[in-house]
C-alpha cells in the first residue's frame, strides 16, 4: 500500500494546493440551506458518478478485462427510469427496476466474455455502440416527447442532503463500504485477483474462473446503474445520446491513476476513488482558474501520459541513463 | 474459395442484401444516385476506417481518430482565415497526422503501454487542442471549397461521383497497394497474426508499429481534410465518437479485432453498410437514429460471433 | 561456444557450458525439460543475451543482438513451436524477414518464384497461396525450415523438429537434413527421441540442469549410457532420505482408474493409488507423464474409462470436483499453471482451500496467516514473511508454495508433476524427504518425474510410460535404476 499510494495522493494534494493559490477562497466551506457548500465539497459531490463507475471498472480490470459499455448502461438506466415514472410505477420500485436494468446489461457483457470467450474490449463494444440506441428506443415507449420528470424520492437520493452532507456522498460511502466488504471480507477479491493474474493456474487451484469473470461484469453493470440513477435524477431528464459520454474513459483513467494495471490481477478500491478525485479536482481547478473547461482534456491527457511514462520500465531506464550521463 | 475471403464475402452479401431491401421498399432507391450519395456522405468515415484497418490488422486500436478529424478541421478553418490555400493547409495537417501517429506508435512500442490507453490520451489531447485553436464553428471561405463541392464525375444513371468519393476511392487504392504489395503491409499482417513469431522471423517490430500508427494518423488526417472541405467549416466538436463508427466499419468489413486477418477492401463495404443503414432509416422517415445505433450493434454482434466461429473452426490462429 | 553462462531470476539456466559445432555434421543436443537446451540455442541465435562466455563463428568472435542479425551471419533457427504466421499464405511467410529494404514494394511474382525455389530445395510441392495454418504441422515445419534457409546459411538449428511428425514425415525431414549436411552445413538437432538421435547424428551432447554432462561421437555411446546421462543424478542426500519401501499393496484403495485415456493424448490406462503409498511415474520427455496426472486430476477431460475416488464414482471430472473429492495437484509448469505471480505467498497458499470453502466463507485473516506460517515452517520456505509476492521467490521456494497450496487443502490424494524441477540439490532432498513423510501419514501420492533417481528414491511402486502409453509397473525391491531404464529402452534394446 505505502509507496504505491503516495503518487496519486501527492498528485491530488498538488492539484488542490495549486487551486488554492489560484483562488484564495478555494478551501472555504459554508452551510447554505442546511447543506455544506464549497469547492472541496463540490469536488466530492461531482466525483461520485465517475467514482462509482470506476469502482466497477476496477473490479472488471482486476479480472484482466475492460468494460467500454458503462456510458451506454447509464443511458439505458436513465431511459428506464423516465419510462417507468411515466407509466406511474412507485418510485421506490423504479429504483430497483433501474438497478435491475444495469444488472441485465452486465449479464449480457459477462455472457459474451465468460461464456462465448470474446475479447472483453470487443464484447463490450457491442453494447457501447447500441446501448444509447436502446435508450432512445425506451424513450419512444411513452412517446418520447417530454423526457423530463419530477421525483422527490429519486432527486432526494441524488441532490438532497442528510445532516448537512449531500445524500449522494452518504450513499456512495455506503456503497464503497459494501463493495469493500464484498471484495475484501469474502474470498471474492482473492478469486478475482487470482483469475486476473493467472486464469489457468486459478482453474487448476479450483477457482471457477468463468463464473468469477461473469460476476465482475454484473457488478460493474450494477455500479454503473447507480451512477445512472444519480445522474438522471440530477438532470431530471433522460438524454441517452449524451449522458455519461466518455465516462468509461474517465473511469479507466481513474483506475490507472490509482495504480491498477490493465494487465489485471489487482484491485485497489480506495486508490481508484483517489483516482476519480484527481480527475474531478483537475476539472474543478481548471474551471476556477478561468481557463475554458475544455482545456481540462489536455491537462488530463498530459497527466495520464506522465503517469504511464514513469511506470514504463523502458522509459525509466532511458531517463536513468540520461541523468547518469549528465552526472558523470 | 480461400477461407480467408469468407468474412469479406459475408460483408458483401449483407451490403447487397440491404441495398436490395431498400430497392424493394422504396422507388428510386436502387440507383446510382443513392449509391453516389452514400459514397460521398460516408467518405470521411471510410477514409478514417481504412487507417483504422491497418492499426487493427496489426493487433492494435486507435481511439484518437475522431479527435484528429476535429482537430484537422479547426486548423484548416483557422489557416483559411489566415489566408492559406486549403491545399497547403491540408498538406501541413496531413504531415501533422503522420507525425502524431508515429509518435503514438513509438510510445506504444517503447514504453510497452497498451495502444488503448495511449490513443485514449491522444483522444483527449487532440480534442483539447481543438478548443485551444477555436471555440466556435469557423467557416472555410476559399474559392477552392466551391470548386471541390462542384467537381464531380457523372455515373451511368442519374448519379455522380463527388470529390469526397473520388478522394476516398483513391485512398482505398493506395491502402490496398500498401497492404498487399509492400513489405511494410506484409509485416503489418505478420505482427498482427503473431507478434512473437514475427519477431523471431526477423520482422522489425518497432519500425512496423511506428509505421502502422503513422499510417493511421495519415488516413485520419486525410479524413479530417475531406470532412472540413465537405462541410466547408471547422468545428471543435466535429468527429466526436467517430472512432467508434470507424472501428465498427472495420469489423463489419471482415477484419478480426484480434489482428492479422482481414482486408482493406472489406472496410469500404463495412463503411457502406453503416451508410446504407442510416440512409434506409432516413428514407423510412418515421424511424430515428436509435435504430441506426441498434442495428449497427446487432450487425456488430453477428459479425463478431461469426468471426469467433470461423476462427475456432478453421483454426487459423495457433496450430497446436 | 565457450563458457556460456545465463541466469534468470531464481535459476541458473546455463552454467559454464562449452559447445562446439563442425561444418558438415549433425550434432544432437539432448536433455530433459529445463536442462538448458532452449536457453543455449536462444543465446546462439541472438534471441537471448548471455551473461558471460564467448561465441566464435568461423574463428571470429560474434555477438548477435537479434535473430535477424544472427540470420544475416548465416545462423538460422527453426524453433520448437512452429514460428510462422498461420493466417498468412506460404509465399508471404517466406517473404517475411529482415533482409530487404523497407518499406519496399514487393513483386509477388518474384516472391512466388523465390518461394517455389526455396521449397524445391526441400522437395516440397504445395499450393503456396494457401494460408500456412491450413497445412499439416509437418508441412509447416518444412516451410519454417525453408524460411530459415537461404544461400548464406552455414548453421541450422532444429529445435524438436520431429515432435509432431509421423514416421514417414520424419524420414523425409531426415533426407533433407542429410542433404544439407552433404553441402557442408552444420546442423544442431534437438530432440528427445533416442532412435532418431542414432539415426541422424554424428555427435551427441547432453545437458542436465544447466551443465554439460558430456559430448561424444554417436557411435561411441550406448543407448543405456545416454539415458542415464540424461536422467540419472548422483544424490547422496536422496539416498540418505530413502528409508526402505513400505510394504506395498496393503493400504486402502484411494483412487482407482480403469481404462482412463484420451485420444491423441494418452492411451487408456489402469492405475490404483493406495493410502500410504507413493507411486512414481517414469518415462522420457513426451512419454505422457504430465498427461497422466492431468487426466487423473480432471485438468484434461478423459474420453474413455472410469475413475473411482474413495470408492465413489467420479462422474464428470474437473479440477474443482477433484479438489472437493480430496485430490490435490501440483502442476509441472509453475509459472504458467501453478502460481499467480503478483499475489503473495499467503494468498497463493489460500487459493485451493478457499475455493473448497466457497467464496462466502472467507477464512479470517488470522487463520490465513496461521496456515501460511505453518506451511512456511513445515516446508522451510525461505522468505522474510508471507506477504511477499510469489514471483520474487526462487524456483525451489516457488515450488514449495505450490506444494503448500495443495497440502493446505488437506487432500487424501496428492498428484505431483515434476516436484523438483529446476531446484537446487538441498531443496531437492528436502522435498523427497517430505514426500516420504506425507506418505507415512496416510496420503496417497502420485509423483511424475524426469529424474530417475528421484523416482527410485521416493516410490513404492513405479509406473513406466513410453510413447503416450503406460507400458508396465515395477514394484518394491525391483525398483532400481537399471530396471527402469531397461523397461523404457524396451524391446529396442534387444536390437542394439
Amino acid at each position: 500500500m505505502q509507496s504505491r499510494a503516495i503518487w496519486p495522493l501527492l498528485a491530488l494534494v498538488l492539484i488542490l494546493i495549486v487551486a488554492g493559490l489560484i483562488s484564495p477562497g478555494f478551501y472555504e466551506i459554508r452551510i447554505v440551506e442546511g447543506r455544506l457548500f464549497g469547492n472541496l465539497i463540490d469536488i466530492l459531490y461531482r466525483a461520485v458518478p465517475t467514482a462509482l463507475v470506476a469502482l466497477g471498472m476496477a473490479v472488471v480490470i482486476g479480472t484482466k478485462g475492460i468494460d467500454l459499455s458503462v456510458g451506454s448502461i447509464i443511458a439505458i438506466v436513465g431511459a428506464v427510469i423516465v419510462w417507468r415514472i411515466k407509466m406511474g410505477d412507485p418510485h421506490v420500485a423504479i429504483l430497483f427496476i433501474a438497478l435491475g436494468a444495469g444488472i441485465l446489461c452486465g449479464m449480457w457483457n459477462g455472457f459474451l466474455v465468460a461464456a462465448l470467450g470474446i475479447q472483453p474490449i470487443i464484447a463490450t463494444l457491442i453494447l457501447m455502440v447500441s446501448g444509447r440506441g436502446v435508450g432512445l428506443l425506451i424513450n419512444q415507449l411513452y412517446g418520447g416527447t417530454d423526457p423530463s420528470f419530477e421525483s422527490a424520492f429519486l432527486q432526494g437520493l441524488s441532490t438532497g442532503s442528510i445532516w448537512y452532507i449531500p445524500t449522494r456522498l452518504v450513499l456512495a460511502a455506503g456503497i464503497f463500504a459494501a463493495l469493500w466488504l464484498l471484495i475484501r471480507r469474502t474470498a471474492l477479491g482473492l478469486f478475482i485477483e487470482a483469475v486476473g493474474g493467472n486464469a489457468a493456474a486459478s482453474n487448476l487451484a479450483g477457482v471457477n474462473a468463468r463464473l468469477i469473470v461473469f460476476f465482475a461484469y454484473v457488478l460493474c453493470g450494477l455500479l454503473a446503474a447507480w451512477a445512472g440513477i444519480i445522474m438522471t435524477a440530477d438532470t431530471h431528464t433522460s438524454d441517452p445520446v449524451s449522458v455519461g459520454l466518455y465516462i468509461e474513459l474517465d473511469a479507466i483513467l481513474a483506475v490507472v491513476i490509482g495504480g491498477g494495471s490493465l494487465a489485471g490481477g489487482r484491485i485497489y478500491l480506495g486508490m481508484t476513488v483517489i483516482g476519480a478525485l484527481v480527475i474531478q479536482s483537475l476539472t474543478t481547478a481548471t474551471l476556477i482558474s478561468g481557463l475554458p473547461p475544455e482545456y481540462n482534456l489536455i491537462i488530463k491527457a498530459l497527466v495520464v501520459l506522465t503517469v504511464l511514462f514513469l511506470q514504463s520500465a523502458n522509459a525509466r531506464r532511458a531517463i536513468h541513463r540520461l541523468v547518469y550521463r549528465r552526472a558523470s | 474459395m480461400n477461407r480467408k475471403y469468407l468474412p469479406l464475402a459475408a460483408t458483401i452479401v449483407v451490403f447487397i442484401a440491404l441495398f436490395l431491401v431498400g430497392g424493394a421498399m422504396y422507388k428510386n432507391f436502387l440507383s446510382t444516385l443513392v449509391l453516389g450519395n452514400i459514397l460521398a456522405d460516408n467518405a470521411f468515415i471510410i477514409i478514417a476506417a481504412i487507417g483504422a484497418t491497418f492499426v487493427i490488422l496489426s493487433g492494435g486500436i486507435d481511439l484518437s481518430i475522431g479527435s484528429m478529424i476535429g482537430f484537422v478541421g479547426v486548423c484548416m478553418a483557422v489557416l483559411d482565415r489566415m489566408g492559406w490555400h486549403p491545399l497547403a493547409a491540408a498538406a501541413l495537417m496531413i504531415c501533422f497526422g503522420i507525425a502524431y501517429g508515429a509518435m503514438q506508435g513509438f510510445v506504444i512500442d517503447f514504453c510497452d503501454i497498451q495502444p488503448f490507453i495511449v490513443t485514449l490520451a491522444g483522444l483527449f489531447l487532440l480534442r483539447g487542442a481543438c478548443f485551444m485553436v477555436t471555440l466556435d464553428s469557423v467557416p472555410i471561405r476559399h474559392d477552392f471549397v466551391d470548386l471541390y463541392a462542384s467537381a464531380r464525375i457523372p455515373l451511368p444513371g442519374r448519379g455522380v461521383l463527388r470529390s469526397s468519393a473520388i478522394v476516398m476511392l483513391a485512398s482505398l487504392a493506395l491502402a490496398i497497394f500498401i497492404a498487399h504489395f509492400t513489405r511494410f503491409g506484409t509485416n503489418v499482417y505478420a505482427i498482427g497474426g503473431d507478434k512473437e513469431s514475427a519477431r523471431l522471423m526477423g520482422v522489425n517490430i518497432r519500425r512496423t508499429t511506428v509505421g502502422v500508427y503513422a499510417t493511421g494518423g495519415f488516413f485520419s488526417a486525410l479524413a479530417g481534410v475531406v470532412y472540413a472541405l465537405y462541410t466547408s467549416s471547422g468545428y471543435p466538436l466535429a468527429g466526436s465518437t467517430l472512432e467508434l463508427s470507424a472501428i465498427a466499419a472495420v469489423v463489419l468489413g471482415g477484419t478480426l479485432l484480434t489482428g492479422g486477418v482481414g482486408m482493406v477492401a472489406g472496410t469500404l463495404f463495412g463503411g457502406m453498410i453503416l451508410g446504407l443503414i442510416s440512409t434506409l432509416i432516413i428514407f423510412h422517415g418515421s424511424l430515428n437514429s436509435a435504430w441506426i445505433m441498434i442495428s449497427s450493434g446487432v450487425l456488430l454482434f453477428a459479425f463478431i460471433v461469426l468471426h469467433r466461429f470461423l476462427v475456432s473452426s478453421f483454426n487459423l490462429r495457433g496450430t497446436s | 561456444m565457450r563458457g556460456i553462462t545465463k541466469a534468470f531470476p531464481g535459476v541458473r539456466a546455463l552454467d559454464d557450458v562449452d559447445f562446439t559445432l563442425h561444418a558438415g555434421e549433425v550434432h544432437a543436443l539432448l536433455g530433459e525439460n529445463g536442462a538448458g537446451k532452449s536457453t543455449l540455442i536462444k543465446i546462439l541465435t541472438g534471441a537471448l543475451e548471455r551473461d558471460s562466455g564467448e561465441i566464435r563463428l568461423d574463428g571470429t568472435s560474434v555477438d548477435f543482438q537479434s535473430t535477424g542479425e544472427a540470420q544475416s551471419h548465416g545462423v538460422s533457427t527453426v524453433y520448437q513451436e512452429v514460428n510462422l504466421i498461420p493466417a498468412m499464405s506460404v509465399t508471404k511467410n517466406l517473404a517475411l524477414g529482415p533482409s530487404e529494404g523497407w518499406p519496399g514494394v514487393i513483386s509477388w511474382r518474384k516472391a512466388r518464384a523465390r518461394a517455389r525455389a526455396k521449397l524445391a530445395r526441400l522437395n516440397l510441392d504445395i499450393d503456396i497461396e494457401q494460408p500456412v495454418g491450413s497445412y499439416s504441422v509437418a508441412v509447416q515445419q518444412l516451410v519454417a525450415i525453408a524460411h530459415a534457409l537461404d544461400n548464406e546459411t552455414s548453421v541450422l538449428v532444429l529445435d524438436e523438429p520431429t515432435a509432431s511428425l509421423d514416421a514417414q514425415e520424419t524420414a523425409t525431414l531426415f533426407d533433407i537434413v542429410r542433404d544439407l549436411k552433404q553441402r557442408g552445413m552444420a546442423v544442431v538437432f534437438i530432440t528427445h527421441f533416442l532412435d532418431q538421435v542414432y539415426e541422424i547424428s554424428d555427435r551427441i551432447s547432453v545437458l542436465r540442469n544447466g551443465g554439460l554432462v558430456g559430448s561424444a561421437m554417436a557411435s561411441d555411446v550406448s543407448r543405456k549410457d545416454l539415458i542415464s546421462m540424461m536422467i540419472g543424478r548422483e544424490l547422496g542426500e536422496v539416498e540418505a532420505a530413502y528409508s526402505g519401501k513400505a510394504s506395498p499393496q496393503t493400504g486402502k484403495e484411494k483412487l482407482v482408474a480403469k481404462g482412463v485415456g484420451r485420444r491423441r493424448t494418452l492411451k487408456p490406462f489402469d492405475l490404483t493409488l493406495r493410502a500410504g503409498e507413493v507411486v512414481g511415474l517414469a518415462g522420457l520427455l513426451g512419454s505422457g507423464r504430465t498427461e497422466l496426472t492431468k487426466l487423473v486430476f480432471g485438468a484434461i477431460r478423459a474420453d474413455s474409462g472410469s475413475l473411482k475416488v474413495n470408492g465413489k464414482e467420479a462422474g464428470s471430472h474437473s479440477p474443482r470436483r477433484s479438489l472437493a473429492a480430496g485430490i490435490a495437484f501440483c502442476p509441472e509448469d509453475r509459472k504458467a499453471e501453478g502460481l499467480v505471480g503478483e499475489l503473495s505467498i499467503r494468498e497463493n497458499i489460500m487459493l485451493s482451500i478457499q475455493s473448497k470453502q466457497g467464496w462466502l466463507r472467507r477464512l479470517p485473516r488470522g487463520q490465513q496467516e496461521q496456515i501460511a506460517a505453518e506451511m512456511i515452517k513445515a516446508l522451510a520456505i525461505a522468505t522474510p514473511d508471507a506477504e511477499k509476492p510469489v514471483r520474487q521467490l526462487s524456483g525451489g521456494n516457488q515450488q514449495k508454495v505450490v506444494l503448500a497450496r495443495a497440502l493446505a487443502s488437506r487432500p487424501d490424494i496428492l498428484l505431483l508433476d515434476e516436484p523438483t524441477r529446476g531446484i537446487d540439490v538441498g531443496a531437492h532432498a528436502e522435498i523427497i524427504t517430505l514426500i516420504r513423510k506425507l506418505c507415512s501419514e496416510g496420503l496417497a501420492l502420485l509423483v511424475a518425474s524426469s529424474e530417475l533417481d528421484e523416482v527410485v528414491a521416493a516410490s513404492d511402486r513405479v509406473a513406466v510410460l513410453r510413447d503416450r502409453e503406460k507400458i508396465g509397473e515395477i514394484v518394491g525391491g525391483e525398483i532400481r535404476r537399471d530396471n527402469i531404464i531397461r523397461v523404457i529402452a524396451g524391446d529396442d534394446d534387444r536390437q542394439h
